[in-house]
C-alpha cells in the first residue's frame, strides 16, 4: 500500500477505451464489451476493477497486455501506447506484464521448475542464470521443495503460488491477476491476498485485480473501479467507496462485506423481536466515536439496544452502519435524535426517511 | 489338419510379414508426420487459432473431408495414376504403401486436429501473455500439452493402417492380408488364415500395449 507522489506519471493510462465483438453469426450483432472505459493506475498501486460477470472487466484487463486488441481510444502502459502494436512489438512490451488466471494456466506437461523456466526462455534469459531465478522464486512463494512435481499434484492454492512465481520470473513492472483467487477457498484465497501484498510491497509491482470478491478489494485494494454494462460507473480509494457508495451496484457490492441498512426480511424479524424506534447510524468519520453517540442518547434518557450492522476496518480506518433500537419517551427520541444528527448521518428506519 | 500348407508356406509367411511390417512403419513414419502437419495446420488456422484463416482452413477442411470417406480398397485403385506420377510405379507394395500414406494423412490429420482442441486455451493465453510468439506456443505448449492424447491417436491410427495394409493385394502389395487371402480363404486353408490372423492380432496387440504404456506415463503426470 503506497500513496505515490502527485508528480509521478500513471503507469497505466486508459482513454475513452471501447472493445466491440463482432457478431458471430449472420444474425447476432455486435456486442460491446468496454465502453468508453477511462481509468490511470499509478506505479505501486493496487487497483480494483469489480463487477458481475458479463460487466467487461475480464476483457478490460485483457485490453492492458493486448491480448484482445482494443476497437478505440488509447492505452499506454509505462509510457508505450499499446492500441495499435503489431504482434511482435506487443511481445516486447508483453515481457514487463506478468499475468495470472482464476484457472492458474499452468503447462501440465512441465514441471513447476519447467513452467517457471518458460518465461526466461521467452524472455531470453541464459541458461545459466535460471537456476539462480527459479529458486530464488520457489522461495518467495513459500514452495522451495516442489521444483520437479507436476501442476497434477498441487492443491489449487499451491498452483496459484507457482503461476505467480511464473508470472514474475521476468521481474514485471505490473501484474495483472484476472479472477485470481476465485478458484480458490477463502483460507487459501487468504494466503494468496497476503502474498500478492508481499509482491506489491517488496518489488513495488503495480497490479490491477479484476474480481467480484469485495473481501479481495477490501484486503488487497488501494483503489477499486466498479464496472457495469462495459462502463466504469464509480471509482476511487478503497475506503471512500466502500463508505459512500452512490451507484445501486456499487451498494450491492459493498453491501456483501459491509452491513448496509438491514434488508426487508432482517428488518421484520428484528420488529418481532424489538420493540422500539429503529434507526441505522452510519460511522464514516474517523472523528467520530461511537461513545460520543451512546453519550447523548444516554444524556437524553433513552435506552437502546444494538440489533444490526457491525464495524469494519479498511485501509487503517474503521467505519460501519450499526442499527439501533431506541427506547424512551417520544419527545426524549426526538430530542436525542436531533442531537444524534449532528454527530453522525442516521437513517430513520421507521419513516424510511434518509437525512 | 493335415490338409494345411502351412509347413511348406514358411518362405512367403515370412515375406508377408516382412512386406506388412515395411508398410505399415513406413506409413506411420511418412504419414504420421504428414499428418501432424496437416493436423496443427487445421488447428491453428480454426477459428480462434493462434494463425486464424477462414480459407486456409476452409480449404483444408474440404480436402480432408473429401478423402477421408473413401473406402481404401476403392483409393487404393484410383491413386494409382498418382502414384506412377510420383514414385514411378502403380502397383507392388511400395505403390501400396504410397497410398496408404496418403490415406493416413487425412486420417491422422483430422485425429491431431481433434486432440489438440482438447489443450485448454488458457495455457495458450498464458503463453502469449509471457510474451511467447505463436510458432513458439504451437510447438512448446500445444504439442506437449496434447502429447498423453497424441500418443493414444497414433496408436489407434496405427490399428486403422494395419487394417487398411490387408487390401494391398488388389495391387500385388502383397503382406499379411494378401497371404492370408492367397493362401488361406481362396484354398480353403483356415490354419493359413489363422496363422496370419493371429500375426496381425500379435502385433497390433504389442502396439497398443506400447501406445497404452506411454500414453499413461505422460498423462499421470
Amino acid at each position: 500500500m503506497t500513496s505515490p507522489a502527485t508528480a509521478q506519471a500513471p503507469l497505466i493510462r486508459l482513454e475513452e477505451v471501447t472493445k466491440v465483438y463482432p457478431g458471430r453469426g449472420r444474425q447476432s450483432s455486435p456486442v460491446t464489451a468496454v465502453d468508453g472505459v477511462s481509468l490511470e493506475v499509478m506505479p505501486g498501486e493496487i487497483q480494483a476493477i469489480v463487477g458481475y460477470s458479463g460487466a467487461g472487466k475480464s476483457t478490460l484487463v485483457r485490453l492492458i497486455n493486448a491480448l484482445e486488441p482494443a476497437t478505440s481510444g488509447s492505452i499506454t502502459v509505462d509510457g508505450t501506447e499499446v492500441v495499435g502494436l503489431s504482434e511482435r512489438q506487443l511481445r516486447h512490451l508483453r515481457l514487463r506484464i506478468g499475468m495470472i488466471f482464476q484457472q492458474f494456466n499452468l503447462f501440465d506437461s512441465r514441471t513447476v521448475w519447467g513452467n517457471l523456466a518458460y518465461p526466461l526462455h521467452v524472455a531470453g534469459v541464459p541458461k545459466s542464470e535460471h537456476q539462480q531465478r527459479i529458486s530464488e522464486l520457489l522461495h518467495f512463494v513459500g514452495l522451495p521443495d516442489k521444483a520437479h512435481v507436476y501442476p497434477g499434484h498441487l492443491s489449487g492454492g499451491q498452483k496459484q503460488r507457482v503461476g505467480i512465481a511464473r508470472a514474475l520470473a521476468t521481474n514485471p513492472t505490473l501484474l495483472l491477476a484476472d479472477e485470481a483467487t476465485s478458484a480458490l477457498d477463502p483460507e487459501t484465497t487468504g494466503e494468496v491476498l497476503e502474498l500478492l501484498n508481499r509482491v506489491n510491497a517488496e518489488f513495488g509491482t503495480t497490479i490491477v485485480v479484476i474480481t467480484h470478491e469485495m473481501e479481495v478489494v477490501r484486503e488487497l485494494a488501494d483503489k477499486v473501479a466498479v464496472m457495469e454494462a462495459g462502463r466504469i460507473v464509480e471509482s476511487g480509494p478503497v475506503f471512500e467507496v466502500f463508505s459512500k457508495p452512490v451507484q445501486p451496484v456499487t451498494r450491492r457490492f459493498v453491501g456483501t462485506v459491509v452491513d448496509d441498512l438491514p434488508p426487508g426480511p432482517v428488518l421484520e424479524a428484528l420488529r418481532a423481536r424489538h420493540t422500539g424506534r429503529f434507526v441505522t447510524l452510519a460511522f464514516h468519520d474517523p472523528e467520530v466515536r461511537q461513545s460520543d453517540v451512546y453519550a447523548v442518547l444516554a444524556r437524553h434518557g433513552v435506552g437502546f439496544e444494538l440489533i444490526y450492522g457491525g464495524i469494519e476496518e479498511i485501509q487503517g480506518v474503521t467505519f460501519g452502519n450499526l442499527t439501533l433500537a431506541l427506547v424512551g419517551a417520544d419527545d426524549a427520541v426526538e430530542q436525542a435524535l436531533a442531537d444524534v444528527r449532528g454527530l453522525v448521518p442516521v437513517t430513520d428506519l421507521d419513516r424510511l426517511e434518509e437525512d | 489338419m493335415e490338409d494345411t500348407r502351412l509347413p511348406e508356406l514358411w518362405p512367403e509367411l515370412w515375406e508377408a510379414t516382412t512386406q506388412t511390417l515395411v508398410m505399415v512403419s513406413v506409413t506411420m513414419l511418412v504419414g504420421g508426420l504428414l499428418g501432424l502437419v496437416l493436423g496443427m495446420a487445421l488447428y491453428l488456422t480454426r477459428r480462434d487459432g493462434l494463425y486464424s484463416n477462414r480459407w486456409v482452413f476452409g480449404v483444408l477442411n474440404v480436402v480432408v473431408n473429401f478423402f477421408r470417406p473413401i473406402p481404401f480398397v476403392i483409393f487404393i485403385a484410383a491413386v494409382q495414376p498418382l502414384s506412377r506420377a510420383v514414385i514411378g510405379i502403380g502397383i507392388g507394395t511400395q505403390a501400396a504403401t504410397f497410398a496408404l500414406i496418403l490415406a493416413a494423412m487425412f486420417g491422422i490429420g483430422r485425429l491431431v486436429e481433434q486432440n489438440l482442441v482438447t489443450v485448454r486455451p488458457g495455457v495458450l493465453e498464458a503463453a502469449r501473455a509471457m510474451g511467447a510468439s505463436r510458432m513458439r506456443i504451437a510447438l512448446t505448449v500445444v504439442l506437449p500439452e496434447a502429447l498423453g492424447p497424441l500418443i493414444l491417436g497414433y496408436t489407434f491410427a496405427f490399428v486403422a493402417v494395419v487394417d487398411m495394409s490387408a487390401v494391398a493385394g488388389v495391387i500385388a502389395g502383397g503382406g499379411l492380408g494378401t497371404f492370408a487371402q492367397q493362401y488361406g480363404y481362396r484354398q480353403f486353408d483356415y490354419v493359413v488364415t489363422w496363422t496370419a490372423v493371429i500375426l496381425l492380432v500379435i502385433l497390433v496387440q504389442v502396439v497398443q500395449f506400447l501406445g497404452n504404456f506411454l500414453a499413461g506415463k505422460v498423462l499421470r503426470r
